[in-house]
């Protein structure tokens, strides 16, 4: 599944320049300075410092009660920060009040006024803005035909689909055109198909409007997706901030490797540390594990290697090579579609999930339970943790 | 199954005469005839005729609705005040026993609230020279201090079942609290305010025990003059007053229900 989702990386020509978070001196747009929040004596978010950038559709994916929410709730000025700042272009947000801050948010419940029509609704920002009447009109009018509702501009909020509610909280949401937009989990309530269709909408609305997203989510395909950068959460604290790509192929916690994704850790002990090379043996792999660049460690340190399943290659014969390669038996076979899972048990005992794209339809008959089989992989294939 | 129907019918029969059959035969007996009120006569109108001519009861009627009317109106404003502050205020010392005070009133015996009310009114008079006398204000201050506790109760309990995102998105949109207050969450609420006014308009208008302790010479409710008539002897004159408000009630409580069924149609929370 997730091997599907990091294909799906679009690869424009836009996003192979240098990003404007890499780049020196660059003004960050959204700055989190040392922010702390605390509810009496438990600490929902720990000391969050973060850099966002202008048109960033940045994502905070984390677990409920990693504090993500209660950080999004912080910018939007629901919650006060109990210490730190945060500064929106520049100006520090402490104690300027929701009603203040030139950001919207678009509500996990959607929270759509059931009382307002639809245009009603979409227009209820712009009225306490004091708009003119015209421009109120006009304003409505073309951000419902964005989100394709024009037609129904006079139903209720009760009178919709899901899809439809979800599509005028975005358009209620970036009709007074925020300098940022908060998404508190947007396709959360949708069904499978019609949150693909709406990832891809989503963000083109984005590119299009060049408002700068801020999105929470629990979900790593729906991080994977849409995020420019992804800002992961634990207990509090963001435990790495890096692009998709990066997040997943070289998370830097066994925490990350394992919350995004899958992914098989071998338990191991440094025994040859270069600097652009370790080698690990591993009594759970039963096997040398070598990693074709360096990390800062200590020799005989206890460290973890982790390799995703899709990385995994399976044979019937000794691939012949002295490193990475281990053998088990075939214990489970899960036809996915698209994918074959197996689970391969070890020497050791260790269980390993390997998954094999089907290229042909006769896989199933070249690999079988209990089949004695080799695993291997490359050796820049894998990844070491120290934490 | 047919047992199981057969045993609910007559169960829901049964039930219905033991409620309506006394006011079935009050209603009938109002267009008897006779001068005597247990005995049948014949068909007649005479006594809504005499009804109409008479102005003691005419004018009880009018002030009782009036009494109502006002009452209901401020125990709405102060029980949504109350109602509000207690499901928004959150967590603090002594909110316990706050919403214990807020609906005591509810437990409190007629006659206690009636009689410490008469107390308070005589001191006051007493030590300010306010209220001068008892008359229709006295008796609408009394009927606002046990009104507004069953609205407190019933506009609580609608807010602490909202979703408490539609008024921060309300405040996200630009919306201060003030126009966050009237143009979302007074909308939202409306139904449990309807129905806290139509409770408090009928508990006004019923009450005999309060109003008796309350009120001054020459300010009689209806139902205070009911019960001194029915004291002297059954009028004829009563049944039928009694037909007219029984017709009045049912035709308010149907348009309350029609109206309170639409706007809960029209405020329901859509399921995803």
């Amino acid at each position: 599944m997730t091997s599907a989702v990091t294909e799906m990386q679009p690869t424009t020509p836009a996003q192979q320049e240098i990003p404007v978070w890499k780049q020196e001196g660059a003004e960050p747009f959204l700055q989190i300075q040392g922010v702390t929040k605390k509810f009496g004596e438990f600490t929902a978010v720990d000391n969050v410092s973060l850099d966002i950038y202008k048109n960033e559709l940045f994502c905070l994916l984390g677990g409920s009660g990693s504090g993500k929410s209660t950080l999004l709730r912080m910018l939007a000025g629901f919650e006060n920060p109990t210490s730190g700042r945060i500064l929106i272009d520049g100006v520090d947000m402490s104690g300027v009040e929701p009603w203040k801050r030139p950001v919207n948010m678009m509500f996990q419940s959607y929270a759509l006024f059931p009382h307002l029509s639809v245009a009603d609704n979409v227009a209820f920002g712009l009225k306490r803005e004091g708009v003119a009447r015209a421009e109120i009109k006009q304003r409505v009018g073309e951000m419902l035909e964005m989100v394709q509702l024009g037609h129904l501009g006079r139903r209720k909020p009760s009178q919709l689909s899901g899809g439809q509610r979800q599509r005028v909280a975005l358009a209620r949401a970036l009709v007074k055109r925020p300098k940022l937009l908060l998404l508190d989990e947007p396709l959360g309530a949708l069904d499978k198909k019609l949150r693909e269709e709406t990832q891809f909408e989503l963000m083109n609305i984005q590119e299009e409007l060049g408002v700068t997203f801020v999105v929470v989510t629990h979900d790593q395909e729906e991080a994977m997706t849409l995020a420019t950068r992804i800002g992961v959460m634990n207990h509090g604290v963001i435990v790495q901030t890096d692009e998709p790509h990066d997040v997943y192929e070289y998370p830097s916690s066994r925490f990350v490797a394992e919350f995004i994704g899958s992914v098989n850790l071998f338990e191991g002990k440094v025994i040859e540390d270069k600097p652009d090379s370790v080698r690990i043996k591993s009594k759970e792999a039963g096997s040398t594990l070598f990693i074709n660049h360096g990390i800062s460690c200590s020799p005989d340190q206890i460290v973890h290697v982790a390799v995703r399943p899709e990385k995994i290659r399976l044979s019937h014969e000794n691939p012949g090579q002295s490193d990475n390669c281990l053998s088990g038996v075939i214990e489970d076979i899960a036809y996915m579609g698209s994918l074959s899972l197996f689970r391969v048990k070890l020497a050791s005992g260790k269980e390993v999930r390997i998954t094999q794209p089907n290229f042909d339809r006769r896989i199933g008959e070249r690999f079988t339970w209990d089949d004695k089989v080799f695993l291997h992989w490359d050796e820049e294939s894998s990844v070491v943790l120290t934490s | 199954m047919k047992r199981r129907s057969l045993f609910l019918n007559s169960s829901a029969t049964l039930g219905f005469i033991f409620l309506y059959a006394p006011i079935i035969a009050l209603i009938i007996y109002s267009f008897n005839a006779s001068k005597l009120v247990t005995v049948w006569g014949g068909w007649s109108l005479k006594w809504y005729v005499s009804l109409f001519n008479n102005d003691q009861i005419i004018d009880a009627a009018l002030l009782s609705v009036k009494i109502a009317f006002i009452s209901a109106t401020a125990a709405v404003v102060l029980g949504t005040m109350a109602g509000f502050a207690l499901s928004r205020l959150g967590p603090f010392r002594g909110k316990m026993i706050f919403s214990g005070w807020v609906t005591a009133p509810l437990v409190m015996p007629e006659v206690i609230t009636g009689l410490s009310l008469l107390l308070l009114f005589v001191a006051m008079e007493g030590m300010f020279g306010w209220p001068s006398g008892r008359g229709a204000s006295t008796i609408i201050i009394a009927h606002v201090t046990f009104c507004m506790a069953y609205v407190a109760v019933i506009v609580q309990a609608r807010l602490s079942s909202m979703d408490e995102s539609l008024e921060e998105a309300a405040m996200d949109l630009g919306a201060k609290p003030l126009h966050l207050f009237f143009l979302v969450t007074l909308p939202l609420i409306s139904p449990a305010i309807i129905s806290g006014w139509l409770l408090a308009f009928t508990l006004s208008l019923d009450d005999l025990v309060i109003a008796s302790f309350v009120s001054g010479p020459g300010n009689s409710t209806l139902p205070m003059v009911i019960f001194s008539k029915v004291r002297l002897g059954v009028s004829p004159e009563v049944n039928a007053l009694a037909t007219l408000m029984i017709l009045i009630v049912a035709i308010g409580v149907g348009l309350g229900m029609w109206q309170l069924r639409r706007q809960e149609k029209l405020l329901a929370q859509p399921e995803n």
